[in-house]
Protein backbone atom coordinates (compact mmCIF):
# COMPACT_ATOMS: atom_id res chain seq x y z
CA UNK A 1 0.00 0.00 0.00
CA UNK A 2 1.37 3.16 -0.63
CA UNK A 3 -0.98 5.13 2.17
CA UNK A 4 1.85 4.20 4.80
CA UNK A 5 4.31 6.98 3.36
CA UNK A 6 2.38 9.96 2.62
CA UNK A 7 0.80 9.43 6.19
CA UNK A 8 3.25 9.55 8.45
CA UNK A 9 4.16 13.11 7.95
CA UNK A 10 1.05 14.51 8.38
CA UNK A 11 0.56 13.03 11.59
CA UNK A 12 3.87 14.40 13.37
CA UNK A 13 2.26 17.95 12.65
CA UNK A 14 -0.95 17.69 14.42
CA UNK A 15 -1.76 18.92 17.80
CA UNK A 16 -4.66 17.40 20.38
CA UNK A 17 -6.21 21.00 19.63
CA UNK A 18 -5.86 20.74 16.11
CA UNK A 19 -7.04 17.10 15.82
CA UNK A 20 -10.35 18.30 18.05
CA UNK A 21 -11.24 21.43 15.68
CA UNK A 22 -11.02 18.98 12.43
CA UNK A 23 -13.20 16.18 14.34
CA UNK A 24 -15.74 19.26 14.94
CA UNK A 25 -15.44 20.36 11.65
CA UNK A 26 -15.62 16.51 10.04
CA UNK A 27 -18.90 16.71 11.86
CA UNK A 28 -20.21 19.22 10.91
CA UNK A 29 -19.52 18.62 6.99
CA UNK A 30 -21.10 15.40 7.29
CA UNK A 31 -24.02 15.88 8.86
CA UNK A 32 -24.72 19.57 7.60
CA UNK A 33 -24.47 17.99 3.73
CA UNK A 34 -26.62 14.93 4.91
CA UNK A 35 -28.94 17.01 6.28
CA UNK A 36 -29.14 19.57 2.82
CA UNK A 37 -29.13 16.63 0.22
CA UNK A 38 -32.09 15.26 2.87
CA UNK A 39 -33.93 18.60 2.51
CA UNK A 40 -33.14 18.73 -1.53
CA UNK A 41 -34.94 15.56 -1.90
CA UNK A 42 -37.78 15.48 0.80
CA UNK A 43 -39.20 19.57 0.39
CA UNK A 44 -39.88 19.17 -3.54
CA UNK A 45 -42.48 15.99 -2.14
CA UNK A 46 -43.24 17.27 0.72
CA UNK A 47 -44.51 20.56 -0.84
CA UNK A 48 -46.68 18.71 -2.82
CA UNK A 49 -48.03 16.74 0.58
CA UNK A 50 -49.23 20.01 2.14
CA UNK A 51 -50.62 21.46 -0.80
CA UNK A 52 -52.68 18.61 -1.70
CA UNK A 53 -54.70 19.02 1.05
CA UNK A 54 -55.74 22.61 1.09
CA UNK A 55 -58.95 23.93 -0.35
CA UNK A 56 -58.46 26.04 -4.20
CA UNK A 57 -59.56 29.10 -1.83
CA UNK A 58 -56.80 28.30 0.84
CA UNK A 59 -54.31 27.49 -1.76
CA UNK A 60 -54.39 30.39 -4.07
CA UNK A 61 -53.60 32.95 -0.43
CA UNK A 62 -51.12 31.06 1.20
CA UNK A 63 -47.69 29.86 0.84
CA UNK A 64 -46.26 26.76 -0.48
CA UNK A 65 -44.81 25.76 2.58
CA UNK A 66 -47.61 27.19 5.10
CA UNK A 67 -49.72 24.08 6.30
CA UNK A 68 -53.22 23.54 5.70
CA UNK A 69 -55.27 25.18 8.07
CA UNK A 70 -58.78 22.87 6.97
CA UNK A 71 -57.80 19.66 5.91
CA UNK A 72 -60.02 18.60 2.78
CA UNK A 73 -59.89 14.91 1.05
CA UNK A 74 -62.08 15.98 -1.99
CA UNK A 75 -58.84 17.20 -3.99
CA UNK A 76 -58.39 13.18 -3.51
CA UNK A 77 -61.77 12.71 -4.21
CA UNK A 78 -62.09 14.57 -7.24
CA UNK A 79 -58.43 13.24 -8.37
CA UNK A 80 -59.19 9.38 -8.25
CA UNK A 81 -62.33 9.77 -9.64
CA UNK A 82 -62.40 12.34 -11.91
CA UNK A 83 -58.98 11.97 -13.12
CA UNK A 84 -59.96 7.85 -13.65
CA UNK A 85 -57.41 6.89 -11.55
CA UNK A 86 -59.04 3.78 -10.64
CA UNK A 87 -58.88 2.86 -14.47
CA UNK A 88 -55.24 3.92 -14.49
CA UNK A 89 -54.49 1.66 -11.58
CA UNK A 90 -56.25 -1.75 -12.82
CA UNK A 91 -54.79 -1.24 -16.26
CA UNK A 92 -51.21 -0.78 -14.70
CA UNK A 93 -51.93 -3.64 -12.07
CA UNK A 94 -52.85 -6.22 -15.02
CA UNK A 95 -49.98 -4.85 -17.61
CA UNK A 96 -47.75 -5.23 -14.38
CA UNK A 97 -48.84 -8.96 -13.70
CA UNK A 98 -49.23 -10.30 -16.93
CA UNK A 99 -45.45 -8.88 -17.49
CA UNK A 100 -44.30 -9.61 -14.85
CA UNK A 101 -45.08 -13.65 -14.89
CA UNK A 102 -44.34 -13.72 -18.52
CA UNK A 103 -41.01 -12.01 -17.89
CA UNK A 104 -40.09 -14.57 -14.91
CA UNK A 105 -40.65 -17.56 -17.39
CA UNK A 106 -39.50 -16.10 -20.83
CA UNK A 107 -36.49 -15.36 -19.13
CA UNK A 108 -35.60 -18.21 -16.81
CA UNK A 109 -36.82 -20.91 -19.88
CA UNK A 110 -34.41 -19.37 -22.41
CA UNK A 111 -31.55 -18.41 -19.32
CA UNK A 112 -31.93 -22.62 -19.00
CA UNK A 113 -31.79 -23.65 -22.30
CA UNK A 114 -28.63 -21.62 -23.39
CA UNK A 115 -26.67 -22.25 -19.86
CA UNK A 116 -27.49 -26.13 -19.80
CA UNK A 117 -27.35 -27.35 -23.12
CA UNK A 118 -25.01 -27.10 -25.86
CA UNK A 119 -26.50 -26.69 -29.26
CA UNK A 120 -26.05 -25.31 -33.10
CA UNK A 121 -27.69 -21.89 -32.77
CA UNK A 122 -26.65 -20.98 -28.90
CA UNK A 123 -23.68 -19.08 -30.31
CA UNK A 124 -26.04 -17.17 -32.08
CA UNK A 125 -28.64 -16.77 -29.75
CA UNK A 126 -26.30 -15.32 -27.12
CA UNK A 127 -25.07 -13.28 -29.58
CA UNK A 128 -28.14 -11.46 -30.58
CA UNK A 129 -29.26 -11.06 -26.82
CA UNK A 130 -25.68 -9.28 -26.08
CA UNK A 131 -25.98 -7.13 -28.89
CA UNK A 132 -29.54 -6.43 -28.49
CA UNK A 133 -28.60 -4.85 -24.84
CA UNK A 134 -26.36 -2.32 -26.95
CA UNK A 135 -29.79 -0.79 -28.60
CA UNK A 136 -31.18 1.61 -26.78
CA UNK A 137 -35.04 0.86 -26.77
CA UNK A 138 -35.58 4.87 -27.32
CA UNK A 139 -33.71 4.75 -30.30
CA UNK A 140 -35.75 2.37 -32.41
CA UNK A 141 -39.08 3.31 -31.12
CA UNK A 142 -40.29 5.10 -34.75
CA UNK A 143 -39.76 2.14 -36.39
CA UNK A 144 -41.43 -0.30 -33.27
CA UNK A 145 -44.53 1.88 -33.64
CA UNK A 146 -44.72 0.48 -37.11
CA UNK A 147 -44.47 -3.36 -36.01
CA UNK A 148 -47.08 -3.07 -33.16
CA UNK A 149 -49.27 -1.29 -35.24
CA UNK A 150 -48.80 -3.59 -38.24
CA UNK A 151 -49.59 -6.18 -35.74
CA UNK A 152 -53.34 -4.66 -34.70
CA UNK A 153 -51.86 -3.88 -31.40
CA UNK A 154 -52.16 -0.11 -31.55
CA UNK A 155 -54.70 1.18 -28.49
CA UNK A 156 -54.54 -2.75 -27.43
CA UNK A 157 -53.56 -3.28 -23.91
CA UNK A 158 -51.41 -5.87 -24.77
CA UNK A 159 -49.32 -3.74 -26.75
CA UNK A 160 -47.31 -2.93 -23.51
CA UNK A 161 -47.22 -6.22 -22.43
CA UNK A 162 -45.60 -7.68 -25.70
CA UNK A 163 -43.20 -4.73 -25.74
CA UNK A 164 -42.39 -5.14 -22.06
CA UNK A 165 -41.40 -8.76 -22.90
CA UNK A 166 -39.72 -8.44 -26.44
CA UNK A 167 -37.34 -5.45 -24.69
CA UNK A 168 -36.45 -7.80 -21.99
CA UNK A 169 -32.69 -8.39 -21.75
CA UNK A 170 -31.64 -7.55 -18.98
CA UNK A 171 -33.72 -10.27 -17.03
CA UNK A 172 -32.46 -12.53 -19.20
CA UNK A 173 -28.45 -11.73 -18.45
CA UNK A 174 -29.31 -11.72 -14.61
CA UNK A 175 -30.78 -14.88 -14.63
CA UNK A 176 -27.94 -16.56 -16.73
CA UNK A 177 -25.00 -15.57 -15.02
CA UNK A 178 -26.71 -16.89 -11.67
CA UNK A 179 -27.45 -20.09 -13.54
CA UNK A 180 -23.86 -20.21 -13.63
CA UNK A 181 -23.36 -20.21 -10.18
CA UNK A 182 -25.38 -23.14 -9.75
CA UNK A 183 -23.71 -27.06 -9.93
CA UNK A 184 -24.84 -29.06 -12.89
CA UNK A 185 -24.22 -31.81 -10.60
CA UNK A 186 -27.90 -31.11 -9.05
CA UNK A 187 -29.13 -31.94 -12.87
CA UNK A 188 -26.82 -34.65 -12.91
CA UNK A 189 -28.35 -36.38 -10.10
CA UNK A 190 -32.05 -35.67 -11.02
CA UNK A 191 -31.13 -37.37 -13.95
CA UNK A 192 -29.83 -40.28 -12.80
CA UNK A 193 -33.13 -40.41 -10.70
CA UNK A 194 -34.75 -40.62 -13.67
CA UNK A 195 -36.39 -36.63 -14.01
CA UNK A 196 -36.77 -35.45 -17.17
CA UNK A 197 -35.26 -31.89 -18.51
CA UNK A 198 -38.52 -30.24 -17.53
CA UNK A 199 -38.98 -31.77 -14.46
CA UNK A 200 -35.27 -30.53 -13.48
CA UNK A 201 -36.17 -26.71 -14.52
CA UNK A 202 -39.70 -27.11 -12.70
CA UNK A 203 -38.21 -28.65 -9.48
CA UNK A 204 -34.55 -27.63 -9.13
CA UNK A 205 -33.96 -24.63 -11.35
CA UNK A 206 -37.33 -22.72 -10.82
CA UNK A 207 -36.88 -23.03 -6.47
CA UNK A 208 -33.05 -21.83 -7.21
CA UNK A 209 -33.53 -18.96 -8.60
CA UNK A 210 -35.80 -17.45 -6.32
CA UNK A 211 -33.31 -14.69 -5.29
CA UNK A 212 -32.58 -13.46 -9.34
CA UNK A 213 -36.39 -13.44 -9.59
CA UNK A 214 -36.96 -10.81 -7.13
CA UNK A 215 -34.75 -8.73 -8.73
CA UNK A 216 -36.07 -9.09 -11.65
CA UNK A 217 -39.39 -8.60 -9.88
CA UNK A 218 -38.44 -5.15 -8.91
CA UNK A 219 -36.14 -3.20 -11.37
CA UNK A 220 -38.63 -4.54 -13.89
CA UNK A 221 -41.59 -4.19 -11.71
CA UNK A 222 -40.35 -0.42 -10.59
CA UNK A 223 -39.85 0.22 -14.29
CA UNK A 224 -43.64 -1.00 -15.42
CA UNK A 225 -45.01 0.86 -12.92
CA UNK A 226 -43.54 4.18 -14.09
CA UNK A 227 -43.28 3.74 -17.49
CA UNK A 228 -44.95 6.96 -19.32
CA UNK A 229 -43.71 6.67 -23.03
CA UNK A 230 -44.68 3.25 -23.89
CA UNK A 231 -48.19 3.43 -23.03
CA UNK A 232 -48.45 7.12 -24.15
CA UNK A 233 -47.72 6.71 -27.03
CA UNK A 234 -49.61 2.78 -27.57
CA UNK A 235 -52.72 3.53 -25.87
CA UNK A 236 -54.22 6.84 -26.42
CA UNK A 237 -57.20 5.04 -25.33
CA UNK A 238 -58.88 6.96 -22.38
CA UNK A 239 -60.22 3.57 -21.49
CA UNK A 240 -56.94 2.20 -21.14
CA UNK A 241 -55.03 4.69 -19.21
CA UNK A 242 -52.06 4.04 -17.03
CA UNK A 243 -51.57 5.09 -13.88
CA UNK A 244 -48.68 7.56 -15.90
CA UNK A 245 -50.82 8.47 -18.72
CA UNK A 246 -53.95 9.13 -16.27
CA UNK A 247 -51.87 11.57 -14.54
CA UNK A 248 -50.56 13.11 -17.47
CA UNK A 249 -53.96 13.91 -18.57
CA UNK A 250 -54.49 16.25 -15.57
CA UNK A 251 -52.05 18.58 -17.53
CA UNK A 252 -54.96 19.97 -20.03
CA UNK A 253 -58.27 20.02 -17.60
CA UNK A 254 -56.77 20.35 -14.35
CA UNK A 255 -54.17 23.33 -15.94
CA UNK A 256 -54.30 25.42 -13.02
CA UNK A 257 -56.27 23.51 -10.51
CA UNK A 258 -52.90 22.60 -8.59
CA UNK A 259 -54.49 21.13 -5.65
CA UNK A 260 -55.83 18.59 -7.57
CA UNK A 261 -53.14 18.21 -9.61
CA UNK A 262 -50.62 17.79 -6.17
CA UNK A 263 -53.63 15.38 -4.85
CA UNK A 264 -53.30 13.15 -8.06
CA UNK A 265 -49.37 13.23 -7.66
CA UNK A 266 -49.27 11.68 -4.03
CA UNK A 267 -52.23 9.04 -4.80
CA UNK A 268 -48.99 8.00 -7.33
CA UNK A 269 -46.60 7.82 -5.79
CA UNK A 270 -48.25 6.21 -2.36
CA UNK A 271 -48.11 2.95 -3.67
CA UNK A 272 -44.00 3.08 -4.12
CA UNK A 273 -43.61 4.53 -1.12
CA UNK A 274 -45.27 1.85 0.79
CA UNK A 275 -42.96 -0.73 -1.49
CA UNK A 276 -40.11 1.20 -1.04
CA UNK A 277 -40.47 0.88 2.95
CA UNK A 278 -41.41 -2.64 3.17
CA UNK A 279 -39.17 -4.18 0.42
CA UNK A 280 -36.17 -1.78 0.96
CA UNK A 281 -33.62 -4.00 1.43
CA UNK A 282 -34.37 -6.20 -1.69
CA UNK A 283 -34.75 -2.69 -3.77
CA UNK A 284 -31.15 -2.07 -2.91
CA UNK A 285 -29.68 -5.15 -3.88
CA UNK A 286 -32.25 -5.38 -7.04
CA UNK A 287 -30.72 -1.95 -7.84
CA UNK A 288 -27.27 -2.90 -7.69
CA UNK A 289 -27.59 -6.21 -9.20
CA UNK A 290 -28.80 -4.95 -12.73
CA UNK A 291 -25.71 -3.57 -13.44
CA UNK A 292 -23.35 -6.30 -12.78
CA UNK B 1 -39.38 -42.36 -15.27
CA UNK B 2 -40.33 -39.73 -16.88
CA UNK B 3 -44.04 -40.11 -18.29
CA UNK B 4 -43.45 -39.74 -21.99
CA UNK B 5 -40.98 -41.94 -22.57
CA UNK B 6 -38.85 -39.62 -24.78
CA UNK B 7 -35.39 -40.27 -24.82
CA UNK B 8 -33.19 -37.75 -23.66
CA UNK B 9 -31.58 -36.52 -26.69
CA UNK B 10 -35.31 -36.39 -28.32
CA UNK B 11 -36.24 -34.78 -24.79
CA UNK B 12 -33.47 -32.18 -25.22
CA UNK B 13 -34.23 -30.91 -28.84
CA UNK B 14 -37.62 -30.75 -27.58
CA UNK B 15 -36.90 -28.17 -24.62
CA UNK B 16 -34.74 -26.24 -26.71
CA UNK B 17 -37.20 -25.50 -29.32
CA UNK B 18 -40.21 -24.82 -27.07
CA UNK B 19 -37.63 -22.47 -24.56
CA UNK B 20 -35.98 -20.56 -27.05
CA UNK B 21 -38.83 -19.88 -29.51
CA UNK B 22 -40.70 -17.23 -27.84
CA UNK B 23 -37.83 -15.29 -26.78
CA UNK B 24 -35.86 -15.70 -29.47
CA UNK B 25 -38.84 -14.68 -31.67
CA UNK B 26 -39.62 -11.66 -29.25
CA UNK B 27 -36.37 -10.22 -29.28
CA UNK B 28 -36.01 -10.45 -33.07
CA UNK B 29 -39.46 -8.74 -33.43
CA UNK B 30 -38.85 -5.65 -31.41
CA UNK B 31 -34.90 -5.34 -31.26
CA UNK B 32 -33.55 -6.30 -34.64
CA UNK B 33 -37.23 -6.01 -37.27
CA UNK B 34 -37.23 -2.15 -35.54
CA UNK B 35 -33.70 -1.77 -36.30
CA UNK B 36 -33.62 -3.03 -40.35
CA UNK B 37 -36.96 -1.05 -40.41
CA UNK B 38 -35.69 2.19 -39.10
CA UNK B 39 -32.60 2.42 -41.31
CA UNK B 40 -34.61 1.48 -44.44
CA UNK B 41 -37.36 4.33 -43.53
CA UNK B 42 -34.30 6.64 -43.01
CA UNK B 43 -33.53 6.18 -46.84
CA UNK B 44 -37.28 7.34 -48.24
CA UNK B 45 -39.23 10.41 -47.40
CA UNK B 46 -42.20 8.10 -45.75
CA UNK B 47 -44.62 9.77 -43.88
CA UNK B 48 -45.59 6.48 -41.90
CA UNK B 49 -49.54 6.34 -43.39
CA UNK B 50 -49.14 6.25 -47.03
CA UNK B 51 -48.53 3.40 -48.58
CA UNK B 52 -45.99 5.03 -51.07
CA UNK B 53 -42.21 5.14 -49.99
CA UNK B 54 -39.56 6.82 -52.20
CA UNK B 55 -36.41 5.94 -51.91
CA UNK B 56 -34.54 9.57 -51.60
CA UNK B 57 -30.95 8.16 -50.72
CA UNK B 58 -29.38 10.39 -47.70
CA UNK B 59 -31.25 13.47 -48.14
CA UNK B 60 -32.28 12.83 -44.58
CA UNK B 61 -29.01 12.60 -42.99
CA UNK B 62 -27.71 15.69 -45.10
CA UNK B 63 -30.93 17.37 -43.67
CA UNK B 64 -30.64 16.55 -39.97
CA UNK B 65 -26.78 17.46 -40.40
CA UNK B 66 -27.42 21.04 -42.29
CA UNK B 67 -30.57 21.81 -40.91
CA UNK B 68 -29.65 24.10 -37.75
CA UNK B 69 -33.11 23.55 -36.33
CA UNK B 70 -32.67 19.95 -36.56
CA UNK B 71 -29.00 19.97 -35.36
CA UNK B 72 -29.26 22.07 -33.03
CA UNK B 73 -31.06 20.35 -30.26
CA UNK B 74 -27.89 18.54 -29.54
CA UNK B 75 -26.85 21.61 -27.36
CA UNK B 76 -29.36 21.07 -25.05
CA UNK B 77 -27.66 17.51 -24.70
CA UNK B 78 -24.63 19.58 -23.16
CA UNK B 79 -26.38 20.69 -20.10
CA UNK B 80 -27.72 17.00 -18.82
CA UNK B 81 -24.08 16.26 -20.33
CA UNK B 82 -22.71 18.50 -17.40
CA UNK B 83 -25.37 17.75 -15.33
CA UNK B 84 -24.05 14.12 -15.15
CA UNK B 85 -20.99 14.87 -13.82
CA UNK B 86 -22.32 16.76 -11.14
CA UNK B 87 -24.63 13.74 -10.31
CA UNK B 88 -21.96 11.28 -10.05
CA UNK B 89 -19.86 13.58 -7.65
CA UNK B 90 -22.49 14.43 -5.58
CA UNK B 91 -23.58 10.64 -5.65
CA UNK B 92 -20.09 9.70 -4.93
CA UNK B 93 -20.03 11.86 -2.02
CA UNK B 94 -22.72 10.59 -0.54
CA UNK B 95 -21.74 6.82 -1.20
CA UNK B 96 -18.03 7.95 0.67
CA UNK B 97 -19.53 9.44 3.67
CA UNK B 98 -22.19 6.63 4.26
CA UNK B 99 -20.00 4.15 3.81
CA UNK B 100 -18.14 5.32 6.87
CA UNK B 101 -20.06 5.25 10.66
CA UNK B 102 -22.98 7.53 10.28
CA UNK B 103 -25.93 7.60 13.06
CA UNK B 104 -29.13 6.74 11.07
CA UNK B 105 -27.38 5.63 8.17
CA UNK B 106 -30.10 3.54 6.68
CA UNK B 107 -32.67 7.15 6.85
CA UNK B 108 -30.11 8.88 5.20
CA UNK B 109 -29.99 5.91 2.40
CA UNK B 110 -33.56 5.84 1.83
CA UNK B 111 -34.31 9.45 1.64
CA UNK B 112 -31.47 10.02 -1.00
CA UNK B 113 -32.59 7.36 -2.81
CA UNK B 114 -35.95 7.81 -2.73
CA UNK B 115 -36.27 9.96 -5.80
CA UNK B 116 -35.07 7.87 -8.25
CA UNK B 117 -37.93 5.13 -8.33
CA UNK B 118 -40.92 8.26 -8.36
CA UNK B 119 -42.93 7.98 -11.74
CA UNK B 120 -41.35 10.23 -14.08
CA UNK B 121 -44.62 11.81 -14.94
CA UNK B 122 -44.87 12.44 -10.89
CA UNK B 123 -41.78 14.24 -10.71
CA UNK B 124 -42.75 16.36 -14.04
CA UNK B 125 -45.34 18.06 -11.70
CA UNK B 126 -43.47 18.38 -8.81
CA UNK B 127 -40.99 20.16 -10.41
CA UNK B 128 -43.42 22.35 -12.49
CA UNK B 129 -45.30 23.25 -8.69
CA UNK B 130 -41.50 23.90 -7.34
CA UNK B 131 -40.17 26.04 -9.93
CA UNK B 132 -43.91 27.65 -10.95
CA UNK B 133 -43.68 31.89 -10.15
CA UNK B 134 -44.22 32.05 -6.07
CA UNK B 135 -44.01 28.07 -6.04
CA UNK B 136 -41.48 26.21 -3.74
CA UNK B 137 -38.05 27.42 -4.92
CA UNK B 138 -39.13 31.35 -5.04
CA UNK B 139 -40.34 30.77 -1.51
CA UNK B 140 -37.46 29.20 -0.22
CA UNK B 141 -34.98 31.74 -1.89
CA UNK B 142 -37.56 34.54 -0.64
CA UNK B 143 -36.43 32.81 2.86
CA UNK B 144 -32.99 32.80 2.43
CA UNK B 145 -33.23 36.81 1.37
CA UNK B 146 -32.47 35.97 -2.20
CA UNK B 147 -35.01 37.53 -3.80
CA UNK B 148 -33.22 38.99 -6.36
CA UNK B 149 -31.97 35.69 -7.62
CA UNK B 150 -35.80 34.37 -8.72
CA UNK B 151 -35.97 33.74 -12.27
CA UNK B 152 -38.52 32.43 -14.77
CA UNK B 153 -37.25 28.97 -14.02
CA UNK B 154 -39.13 27.38 -16.97
CA UNK B 155 -39.52 29.90 -19.17
CA UNK B 156 -36.32 32.72 -19.49
CA UNK B 157 -34.36 30.62 -21.80
CA UNK B 158 -30.71 31.18 -20.22
CA UNK B 159 -31.83 28.99 -17.37
CA UNK B 160 -34.38 27.05 -18.13
CA UNK B 161 -32.41 24.39 -19.06
CA UNK B 162 -30.14 24.22 -15.95
CA UNK B 163 -33.65 23.80 -14.29
CA UNK B 164 -34.16 20.61 -16.13
CA UNK B 165 -31.25 19.22 -16.30
CA UNK B 166 -31.27 20.11 -11.98
CA UNK B 167 -34.17 17.65 -11.83
CA UNK B 168 -32.69 15.10 -13.81
CA UNK B 169 -30.03 15.10 -11.14
CA UNK B 170 -32.56 14.93 -8.36
CA UNK B 171 -34.15 11.99 -9.97
CA UNK B 172 -31.25 9.69 -11.07
CA UNK B 173 -28.52 10.76 -8.42
CA UNK B 174 -30.26 7.95 -6.21
CA UNK B 175 -29.29 5.42 -8.64
CA UNK B 176 -25.87 6.11 -8.64
CA UNK B 177 -25.72 6.64 -5.15
CA UNK B 178 -26.64 2.82 -4.25
CA UNK B 179 -24.16 2.01 -6.76
CA UNK B 180 -21.13 3.24 -5.82
CA UNK B 181 -22.47 2.35 -2.47
CA UNK B 182 -22.77 -0.96 -3.27
CA UNK B 183 -19.40 -0.82 -4.91
CA UNK B 184 -17.81 0.70 -1.37
CA UNK B 185 -19.23 -1.52 0.87
CA UNK B 186 -17.93 -4.32 -1.25
CA UNK B 187 -14.07 -3.51 0.17
CA UNK B 188 -12.80 -5.50 2.64
CA UNK B 189 -12.69 -3.63 5.89
CA UNK B 190 -9.84 -4.79 6.81
CA UNK B 191 -8.46 -2.20 4.53
CA UNK B 192 -9.59 0.75 5.97
CA UNK B 193 -8.60 -0.44 9.47
CA UNK B 194 -4.72 -0.64 8.62
CA UNK B 195 -5.04 2.28 7.22
CA UNK B 196 -6.39 4.05 10.07
CA UNK B 197 -3.67 2.38 12.19
CA UNK B 198 -1.34 3.86 9.59
CA UNK B 199 -2.90 6.99 9.86
CA UNK B 200 -4.15 7.56 7.27
CA UNK B 201 -7.33 10.25 7.79
CA UNK B 202 -10.44 10.14 5.52
CA UNK B 203 -9.51 11.80 2.57
CA UNK B 204 -6.30 9.77 2.40
CA UNK B 205 -8.46 6.35 2.72
CA UNK B 206 -11.28 7.68 0.12
CA UNK B 207 -7.89 8.77 -2.61
CA UNK B 208 -5.91 5.49 -1.92
CA UNK B 209 -8.40 2.90 -1.05
CA UNK B 210 -12.10 3.67 -2.14
CA UNK B 211 -10.94 5.78 -5.71
CA UNK B 212 -8.54 2.90 -6.67
CA UNK B 213 -11.12 0.08 -5.86
CA UNK B 214 -14.34 1.55 -7.43
CA UNK B 215 -12.57 2.69 -10.77
CA UNK B 216 -14.21 0.35 -12.98
CA UNK B 217 -17.88 1.23 -11.42
CA UNK B 218 -17.51 4.79 -11.66
CA UNK B 219 -16.40 4.50 -15.69
CA UNK B 220 -19.29 2.41 -15.93
CA UNK B 221 -21.81 5.13 -14.40
CA UNK B 222 -20.22 7.88 -16.62
CA UNK B 223 -20.64 6.13 -19.77
CA UNK B 224 -24.33 5.21 -18.88
CA UNK B 225 -24.66 8.93 -18.58
CA UNK B 226 -23.39 10.07 -21.33
CA UNK B 227 -25.45 7.70 -23.06
CA UNK B 228 -28.36 9.07 -20.68
CA UNK B 229 -28.00 12.82 -21.69
CA UNK B 230 -28.47 12.21 -25.45
CA UNK B 231 -31.56 10.36 -24.86
CA UNK B 232 -33.63 12.68 -21.84
CA UNK B 233 -37.40 12.47 -22.46
CA UNK B 234 -39.84 12.31 -20.21
CA UNK B 235 -38.57 14.98 -17.80
CA UNK B 236 -38.66 17.77 -20.38
CA UNK B 237 -41.20 16.36 -22.20
CA UNK B 238 -43.56 16.52 -19.59
CA UNK B 239 -42.58 19.76 -18.02
CA UNK B 240 -42.42 21.85 -20.57
CA UNK B 241 -43.54 19.94 -24.11
CA UNK B 242 -39.70 20.86 -25.16
CA UNK B 243 -40.84 24.54 -26.00
CA UNK B 244 -38.45 27.87 -25.35
CA UNK B 245 -35.57 25.93 -26.54
CA UNK B 246 -35.82 22.29 -23.92
CA UNK B 247 -36.62 20.26 -27.08
CA UNK B 248 -33.96 17.44 -26.23
CA UNK B 249 -33.03 15.10 -29.51
CA UNK B 250 -35.53 12.59 -28.69
CA UNK B 251 -38.01 14.73 -28.55
CA UNK B 252 -37.45 16.21 -31.39
CA UNK B 253 -37.40 13.05 -33.15
CA UNK B 254 -40.56 11.84 -31.37
CA UNK B 255 -42.11 15.02 -32.58
CA UNK B 256 -40.93 14.72 -36.36
CA UNK B 257 -42.29 11.33 -36.70
CA UNK B 258 -45.72 11.34 -34.98
CA UNK B 259 -46.71 15.05 -35.05
CA UNK B 260 -45.40 16.10 -38.57
CA UNK B 261 -45.50 12.47 -39.95
CA UNK B 262 -42.03 12.62 -41.05
CA UNK B 263 -40.88 9.38 -40.34
CA UNK B 264 -38.07 9.07 -43.05
CA UNK B 265 -36.08 12.05 -41.60
CA UNK B 266 -37.02 11.05 -37.58
CA UNK B 267 -35.99 7.58 -38.53
CA UNK B 268 -32.50 9.22 -40.09
CA UNK B 269 -32.13 11.41 -36.85
CA UNK B 270 -32.81 8.10 -34.57
CA UNK B 271 -30.10 6.37 -36.32
CA UNK B 272 -28.04 9.24 -36.04
CA UNK B 273 -29.08 9.05 -32.21
CA UNK B 274 -28.13 5.08 -32.12
CA UNK B 275 -25.01 5.37 -34.05
CA UNK B 276 -23.38 7.99 -31.47
CA UNK B 277 -24.82 6.12 -28.60
CA UNK B 278 -23.55 2.73 -29.94
CA UNK B 279 -20.30 4.76 -30.26
CA UNK B 280 -20.04 5.73 -26.46
CA UNK B 281 -21.08 1.93 -25.39
CA UNK B 282 -18.10 0.66 -27.50
CA UNK B 283 -15.52 3.01 -26.30
CA UNK B 284 -16.48 2.03 -22.83
CA UNK B 285 -16.29 -1.63 -23.48
CA UNK B 286 -13.05 -1.36 -25.37
CA UNK B 287 -11.34 0.73 -22.37
CA UNK B 288 -12.80 -1.59 -19.51
CA UNK B 289 -11.36 -4.40 -21.51
CA UNK B 290 -7.85 -2.71 -21.83
CA UNK B 291 -8.00 -2.20 -18.25
CA UNK B 292 -9.28 -5.79 -17.14
CA UNK B 293 -5.59 -6.84 -19.24
CA UNK B 294 -3.13 -4.85 -17.57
Amino acid sequence: MQVQNTVVESKTATTPATVYIKKWLGFLIKYGSLIIGALVAIIPVLVVFIGSFKSRDEFMKSGVLALPKHFTFENYVTAFVDGQMLTGFKNTIFIFVVSIIGKLLLGTMIAYVLNRFDFKLKKGIMALFLIATLIPAITTQVATFQIVNGLGLFNKIWSIIVLNLGTDVISVYIFLQYLEGISVSLDEAAILEGASYFQIYRKIILPLLKAPMITVLIISGVGIYNDFYNPFLYMPDPALKVISTALFAFKGPYGTNWPVILAGVIIVILPILIVFLVLQKYIYNGVSGSVK
Amino acid sequence: MNKLNLSYKAQRRLIIILFSAIPVFLLLLFSYVPLVKMLQYSFTNWDGISPKKNYVGFENYIKVFTTPEYFSVFKVSLYYFVATFVQLAIALYFATILSFKVKLANLWKGILFFPYLLNGVAIGFIFLYFYKGGGTLDTVLNFLGLKSQIHLWLGDRSINNISMAFTSVWRYMGFNFIIFLGAIQSIDPQIYEAAEIDGANKWQQFKYIILPSIKQIVFLNIILGVSGSLSVFDIPYIMTGGSNGTTTFVIQTVDTAFKYSKLGLASAMAVILLIIVLAVTLIQRLLTRERERV
